[in-house]
């Protein structure tokens, strides 16, 4: 246990080196700096200016002192926002995503589950086939539609929710929903073909043959061994979702980290890129790892320290 | 003898696409108090239908089950799923073919035995676990207090099978289905599983059925044989006459085509020729004529009863044994 997330850990670390390294040299290799703008800046203040960020040195030395920082922890300032660090942005702006993101990622798996499950009890029947509509539905719509569908019939028409914002607890609801449609849809894929799987499983018919109820058989036998591809599937989605999404904080505006992912490359915001593209992966590899802890504990043929069976 | 287990006409029909398929065709029998009844024949002759419909695991739709089961004075084929639940596992335990897949994955061993007790007999899950614990040593798994902690794939197929008996057993049922139980394991392994199967069945006085296409294991641990041929019973009796004095050519060819230890070295073994019929077509006259080598022309359109035969409670459903069959009577 403790070897493997020694290993784990190791894994991580090297894995943040050389992507920090790539994003560094690709974010380089783009045309153009922090600094340009329609106005042509006089000479001198642009020389400053890169002087301060240390933007005239060679690259491999910005390199080399941008990962000196990063081993201290220090995302350094931006450089488009005057006076504010890194850390600062992406700490307000994951605040909302956190918020908005862990109501959406609870959402959609219970909603994704429970209809998994019941089109699986219902193999070929109407509500299978309903089901199944619904799933498809969810995942090809676009969830900027879905928000402005939102917005449209239960925002404006029926004025149930505010349009956009993030005031009071109402105003979670619709961006909740529109974040958790696609993710739903998708475990409630998930959840049914594996369950279909494990209902004709010879445990089944043991646990039947002991006489235990049909919800035990259901829940205690069945869904714990159907699960497994869902929570598969659930360690990418939350570090997708809590990172935030542009289109949906776009549409609801809400200050969330998505719209900053986009605009810091616009910008060329040197430093944010990077730390953003950083926060991003930590956050990615922090959920893998608890997946693969999760697996530990609902399989119990897994074992952490050698992952051949299974 | 008290009967436990009372079948009459059973009949089990599956909707598939193309008809339905009639894969248990009135099937009688019964089951004494403490006896182990073998049912054989090969696949697909309905006889894991059989078993399973006793305890109603069948699923229906798309099958449906009729005729009678009476077990201990009660029938079993009217009772709500809610009953059936207060049924199955408590009174009737099944033990099935496979114990790689036959237990679950995700569950200790110990929990498996002991879900059945808690909610049969109520007890604490402390209770329970005890239980759990001698019942590991009732089967003969050495080490029982730590192994009923582990989970399955911990365990060996053999050890696995004996868990499975224990499951089946832990609540002390009158009624012990085996279904295939050695047909997955080693041959070292088959004996020993029967031969725990037999000690407990002596501890216990359970009555088993045991479901199987080995006839050794029949010859060894069954008091009687039901040699069940495309969904109906063509012969039964007790273990000695079946294999001493078989009365339908159906079980001869059976019995020929085990190997026997005083065979020549150079004599082959006899297979039956051929297959089964199709049992959404079942031919009207008896459902073994296409592959019997002494057919007659009576046997085309008439399908034979199940008559005594000689022997104590040996019945046998061939036309060879009426009484005009020695006479060249043919044309009956």
């Amino acid at each position: 246990m403790i070897r493997f997330v020694l290993k784990k850990l190791l894994f991580i670390f090297v894995s943040l080196f050389v992507l920090a390294s790539a994003t560094f040299f690709l974010m380089k290799a783009i045309p153009g700096n922090p600094f340009m703008s329609e106005k042509e800046i006089p000479r001198a203040i642009k020389e400053m200016l890169e002087a301060k960020y240390g933007l005239n040195e060679p690259i491999w030395k910005q390199y080399l002192t941008y990962m000196n920082n990063l081993l201290h922890l220090d995302l350094g300032m931006s450089m488009k926002q005057q006076y504010t660090t890194v850390a600062s942005i992406i700490g307000t702006g994951f605040l909302y995503s956190l918020q908005l993101g862990i109501f959406a990622i609870i959402l959609s798996i219970v909603a994704g589950v429970l209809l998994g499950i019941i089109a699986a009890l219902n193999h070929r029947k109407f509500l299978d086939t309903f089901t199944i509509l619904l799933a498809v539905l969810g995942v090809s719509i676009p969830n900027f539609v879905v928000a402005a569908g939102l917005q449209y019939f239960l925002g404006v028409k029926l004025r149930w929710f505010d349009v956009a914002g993030l005031n009071d607890p109402t105003d979670y609801v619709l961006p909740m929903i529109a974040l958790a449609v696609l993710p739903a849809a998708f475990i409630a894929r998930l959840t049914r073909s594996s369950m279909l799987e494990v209902l004709t499983a010879d445990y089944i018919k043991t646990a039947r043959a002991k006489g235990l109820s049909g919800r035990v058989i259901l829940v205690r036998h069945a869904l714990r061994n159907a699960i497994l591809p869902v929570v598969t599937y659930i360690g990418p989605m939350t570090a997708n979702i809590i990172t935030g999404s542009v289109v949906v904080e776009q549409v609801f505006g809400i200050g969330g980290l998505g719209k900053f992912f986009v605009n810091s490359i616009t910008n060329r915001d040197y430093t944010l890129i990077m730390g953003l593209t950083l926060f991003y992966a930590v956050i990615l590899m922090a959920a893998r790892f608890l997946t693969d802890l999760a697996y530990a504990f609902i399989d119990p043929r897994i074992k952490l320290s050698s992952r051949k069976e299974g | 003898m008290e009967r436990i287990l009372e079948v009459k006409d059973l009949r089990v029909n599956f909707k598939v696409r193309g008809g339905i398929v009639q894969a248990v065709r009135g099937v009688n029998f019964h089951v004494n108090k403490g006896e182990t009844v073998a049912i054989v024949g090969e696949s697909g002759c309905g006889k894991s239908v059989t078993a399973q419909s006793l305890m109603r695991l069948i699923p229906s739709p798309p099958a449906v089950t009729t005729g009678s089961i009476r077990f201990k004075g009660e029938e079993i084929l009217t009772k709500s799923l809610r009953q059936m639940e207060t049924i199955r596992g408590k009174e009737m335990g099944m033990i099935f073919q496979d114990p790689m897949t036959s237990l679950n994955p995700t569950l200790s061993i110990g929990k498996q035995i002991t879900e059945g007790l808690v909610k049969h007999q109520g007890m604490s899950s402390e209770a329970a676990k005890t239980r759990a614990v001698e019942m590991l040593k009732l089967v003969g798994i050495p080490n029982p207090e730590s192994r009923v902690s582990q989970y399955p794939h911990e365990f060996s197929g053999g050890m696995r099978q004996r868990a499975m008996i224990a499951i089946a057993l832990a609540c002390n049922p009158s009624l012990l289905i085996a279904d295939e139980p050695t047909t997955a394991l080693d041959v070292t392994v088959q004996a020993q599983i029967m031969s725990v199967l037999k000690d407990l069945q002596t501890k216990l006085g359970t009555s088993i059925i045991l479901i199987t296409h080995d006839l050794g294991v029949v010859a060894d641990s069954a008091d009687r044989v039901i040699v069940m041929y495309a969904g109906k019973v063509v012969e039964s009796g007790k273990t000695r006459d079946i294999f001493k004095n078989p009365k339908h050519p159906y079980t001869r060819g059976l019995l020929r085509s085990v190997p026997r230890l005083d065979q020549k070295k150079d004599e082959p073994l006899i297979p039956i020729f051929g297959t089964p019929p199709d049992l959404i077509k079942p031919p009207a006259g008896c459902a073994f004529c296409a592959r019997c080598d002494e057919a007659m022309r009576v046997c085309v359109n008439n399908d034979p009863a199940l008559v005594p035969v000689e022997g104590e409670g040996h019945t046998a459903a061939c036309w060879l044994n009426h009484p005009l069959a020695g006479e060249g009577g043919e044309s009956a």
